[in-house]
């Protein structure tokens, strides 16, 4: 705000401070807007005589803020040119994490397409060299483990998160609390390496199972599974409970009968991100299931092909030519990312239909 | 929440048989939470010894566990305070837009996109690293080492393939975003409105307003949310195994072909081909890995929690 | 420096619906205006119009004009946030930033508009604005300490003083006194009454005492019907409103809270 009283006198206590007027120097409206596509024009020349992309972003960028600064301190004054100034930082941080992800995706759907075929999902990699081969016994193991750990996961997570909401008080709940957060921090080869060492010790080293890789994921899973089915349980509003234990229903049958079954879609919504997030785990597969290249659907007997390992060893080890290698590798990605998503998707869509309706 | 249904039977009423087995199996899997969690620290322990115990010279590399580990600690730390470098100011930065810049009906629909990140298996990031961000990174690498080459970090020479730690910390940093700007959104989402409305009454702008109320109420977060980015990239094994061509040794120069490695990728790459005392050295250095993402998550849930106790006081 | 306001024909919508509707009144310099009424019925959002706070709710907007002294509020071209730092406001519950101490409180207003203030000048007016807000004498001696530690009468009046530190033409109240207890609500009142001889005060109330002991005139909105929008019944001095009253409903919304 430019201030015409007298700053420079010192203060006059006497007088009001601001005989600044209430309008003062305005920027047009669509300002910031037109300021942004003269930017992004000039980016566009600079990329085309022949710059990098990031340098001619970068320049289009500082461009951007250092203009709308410059206008808006000459016109409106500094305190406004610093809040567009952050207004422009705030947005382009933003923007810019948009970039890996946009990134990400493309690569991975332009790169994994040409082997998105039948053969990829049907065959398996039992004698091939070269062309052709492909991933369905990774799919499957993929599946097989991830279905394991989740079996593993959450009715230990579902259990803990009930003793944690229902039963749970004093030191052993608050312990359970910390080390629940604690554990999603655990990085995942230290899971895998906890499954080797927990199997090593039983079965002598060197041991590599589909149980051991399930284990390991558990680890990963289970305080995720903790954490969201806490929070539901936290939701279901009391009255509910004490409904029931007004009509003489005992404890655990309010729990299984009332509380459960009002949370179940937001637990659902829970379990499956939690699946989400460690079907594409791939560092404690590696150390516990090994790979293969033939079909191995039993998960307690030796290596087995998941499909994160897969796409690693086709990549790091594609043979030669290497190119039929790492075409695989990029399907297999491609094929991971669409489970993924497919899996986040289906949360999402889980949570917004079924979810009781606790926002207005 | 759970006191209020506890006090309603704080008189002991006689437990009938289901309730006993109910709460017995829930309280159970709580415990064995504690037990897996002290588990992975004694297996590991256990797995260990062996490396911890054994003359240096059977120790991969011949001079002992700690000359063999602390090159891999380097390399694990370097990179993870340099992604945690990146990451934070754009997370905090990120946190500011969906929850006071993003108009407000498509704020949350930005918020599952900066999530969809996080969804991303790191396999494919360091695919992606390796296939996209490497060839990319060439150009400015060398224009670094021309330029800035006097800074120890970019004494070059720079490498043609772009398998640098310049890479793997940028692919950490976009990894580490998501979780880091979650937290950091979910402490602004919550910044009371009173203490915004009295900035603004004051005739703040919407900067000032942010610098006044929201940034000193989420302090606590953001610092918590950091050390929680830093224990994720601390501990990310696959897109700096795959992105950084190792030579081993201690170097701050990221954009050379000879980069440290970092505890958990030299464990993936390592582990499939070893036997005997190597396998113990790599559980050795998964140990140690433990104890420092460890001790960075307790911390970082610490300062975390009290944020919140002291905001539930207010 | 007590500035007129002069409304004329306010409507406040948030987003389509009408929510109070053909406001019209003048605000007297130096004085106490209070605005009384049932719930719900507009009176503070009419409020939060008169310094361009109502605007931060998406979509809400205004038609109609408020003038202070000769300036249209809502003209073109003129920023809010001028408006803001003219028209001062202290909120429901005391809100003094948790992370400042007494003196940052105090001082924050100031920092915003003029960055290369004096620090002897800034302590000048700190203390000023504490003395005007009747809490220097209980505050001098742990100026440094956080706002958050004192009494909620306290924490409102380090609001006033916060409030007042960057000397607004005018004063807005939104139940300053609700979460208060009746000790600390005399306190405020006390200095409402002390305030006035500089500033132009609007307080929005539900304790009608409160309206009858501080106010000179007194606004009487009302809903008129489930589901209307708000409105201004009618204003007057706060001796009339409260003894022969010229509308039904005011009379009736009176008397049933004395009775």
């Amino acid at each position: 705000m430019p201030t015409t009283t007298s700053r420079d006198q010192g203060p006059d206590l006497h007088t009001p401070l601001n005989a600044a007027p209430l309008t003062h120097g305005q920027l047009p409206r669509r300002a910031p807007q037109s300021v942004f596509l003269a930017a992004l024009v000039a980016g566009i020349a600079l990329l085309l005589s022949g710059w990098n992309v990031a340098a001619a972003a970068i320049v289009a960028g500082f461009g951007y803020a250092v203009v709308v600064y410059a206008w808006s301190r000459a016109v409106e004054g500094p305190r406004k040119a610093t809040d567009r100034l952050v207004t422009a930082v705030v947005t382009g941080a933003f923007l810019l994490a948009l970039i890996p992800l946009i990134s990400v995706v493309f690569t991975v759907i332009s790169k994994g397409a040409p082997r998105f075929d039948d053969q990829f999902f049907t065959y398996s990699m039992r004698g091939v060299v070269g062309e052709g081969g492909g991933a369905y016994h990774a799919i499957m193991g993929t599946l097989i483990i991830t279905g394991l750990a989740a079996l593993i996961s959450v009715p230990i997570g579902l259990l803990t998160a009930i003793y944690l909401v229902e039963y749970g008080r004093g030191k052993l709940a608050r312990a359970i609390t910390f080390f629940v957060d604690v554990m999603t921090g655990i990085p995942s080869i230290v899971a895998g390496l906890f499954a080797y060492a927990l199997f090593a010790l039983i079965f002598g080293p060197g041991v590599r199972m589909g149980i051991m890789g399930a284990v390991a994921l558990s680890v990963l899973m289970i305080p995720v599974v903790v954490r969201s089915t806490e929070e539901m349980l936290k939701i279901v509003p009391n009255e509910l409970r004490e409904a029931a234990y007004a009509l003489a229903v005992p404890k655990w049958r309010t729990i299984v009968k009332v509380v459960l079954p009002t949370a179940l879609a937001g637990i659902a919504t829970g379990v499956t991100l939690a699946v989400a997030r460690v079907i594409g785990e791939t560092a404690p597969l590696l150390v516990t299931v090994g790979i293969t290249s033939s079909d191995n659907f039993n998960p307690f007997d030796g290596r087995m092909a998941t499909l994160p390992v897969f796409s690693y060893y086709q990549y790091v080890t594609p043979g030669v030519p290497p190119d039929p290698a790492l075409n695989r590798a990029w399907t297999a990605a491609l094929t991971l990312i669409i489970i993924v998503m497919v899996l986040n998707l289906a949360a999402r869509l889980i949570s917004r239909l079924f979810a009781p309706k606790t926002r207005g | 929440m759970p006191s209020s249904t506890e006090r309603t039977r704080a008189h002991r009423a006689p437990q009938r048989p289901g309730d006993r087995v109910f709460a017995g199996l829930s309280t159970g899997a709580g415990v064995l939470i504690l037990v897996v969690l002290a588990g992975v620290a004694a297996f590991l322990l256990t797995e260990a010894w062996p490396a911890l115990v054994a003359p240096a010279e059977d120790i991969p590399g011949g001079e002992g566990v700690a000359i063999y580990i602390w090159p891999l600690l380097f390399g694990t730390l370097l990179s993870a305070f340099l992604a945690l470098l990146i990451a934070a100011p754009l997370a905090v930065a990120i946190a500011l837009f969906i929850t006071h810049y993003a108009p407000r009906r498509i704020a949350q629909a930005l918020g599952y996109l900066i999530d969809l990140l996080a969804a991303v298996p790191s396999i494919i990031y360091g695919l992606w690293g390796i296939a996209v961000l490497a060839p990319l990174s060439v150009e400015p690498s060398e224009w670094l080492a021309e330029n800035l080459g006097f800074i120890p970090l970019f004494a070059g020479p720079a490498t043609s393939t772009g398998r640098t730690m310049l890479v793997a910390v940028i692919v950490l940093a976009v990894m580490i975003l998501p979780i880091t700007s979650a937290v950091v959104r979910e402490a602004f989402r919550q910044t009371p409105r009173l203490h915004e409305e009295a900035s603004l009454a004051l005739g703040a702008t919407r900067w000032e307003m942010i610098r006044m109320a929201v940034l000193p109420f989420g302090r606590s977060s953001i610092i918590g949310a950091s050390m929680l980015g830093l224990g994720r990239a601390l501990g990310e094994t696959m897109a700096v195994a795959i992105v950084l061509s190792v030579s081993g040794g201690v170097t701050f120069n990221l954009i050379s072909s000879g980069n440290p490695k970092t505890i958990a990728a030299n464990i993936a790459l390592d582990f499939p081909e070893s036997t005997g005392i190597a396998v113990n050295t790599l559980i050795a250095s998964g140990l140690v890995l433990f104890a420092v993402t460890l001790l960075v998550n307790m911390a970082a849930r610490a300062v975390i929690n009290r944020r919140r106790e002291f905001s539930g006081a207010n | 420096m007590a500035k007129r306001i002069e409304v004329k024909d306010l409507d406040i919508y948030y987003d389509k619906f009408l929510a109070v509707q053909g406001v019209s009144m003048t605000i007297q310099p130096r004085s106490i205006t209070a605005l009384i009424g049932p719930s719900g019925c507009g009176k503070s959002t009419f409020l939060r119009t008169l310094n361009r706070m109502h605007e931060l709710v998406p979509n809400a907007r205004v038609d109609g004009k408020i003038f202070m002294d000769d300036e249209d509020l809502y003209g073109p071209g003129v920023d809010p946030v001028s408006v803001r730092r003219e028209i001062g406001m202290v909120f429901q519950r005391p809100n003094p930033f948790p992370t400042m101490s007494i003196y940052e409180n105090v001082a924050a207003g100031l920092r915003l508009n003029s960055t290369r203030i004096k620090k002897a000048d800034l302590d000048e007016l700190v203390e000023r604005s504490l003395r005007s807000a009747n809490l220097w004498e209980e505050v001098k001696d742990r100026l440094n300490r956080p706002g958050s530690g004192l009494s909620g009468g306290q924490q409102q009046r380090l609001c006033i003083a916060r409030a007042i530190a960057v000397q607004p033409g005018v004063l807005l109240m939104d139940e300053p006194c609700s979460a208060l207890d009746p000790i600390s609500t005399q306190a405020i009142e006390d200095l409402m009454l002390e305030l006035k001889s500089d500033y132009t005060i609007v307080i929005v109330t539900h304790n009608m005492q409160q309206a009858a002991r501080v106010s000179d005139v007194t606004g009487f909105f009302n809903l008129r019907g489930v589901g209307q929008p708000g409105e201004l019944v009618e204003i007057d001095e706060t001796t009339k409103i409260f003894s022969t009253p010229s509308n039904k409903a005011t009379e009736d919304y009176i008397s049933g809270r004395f009775g």
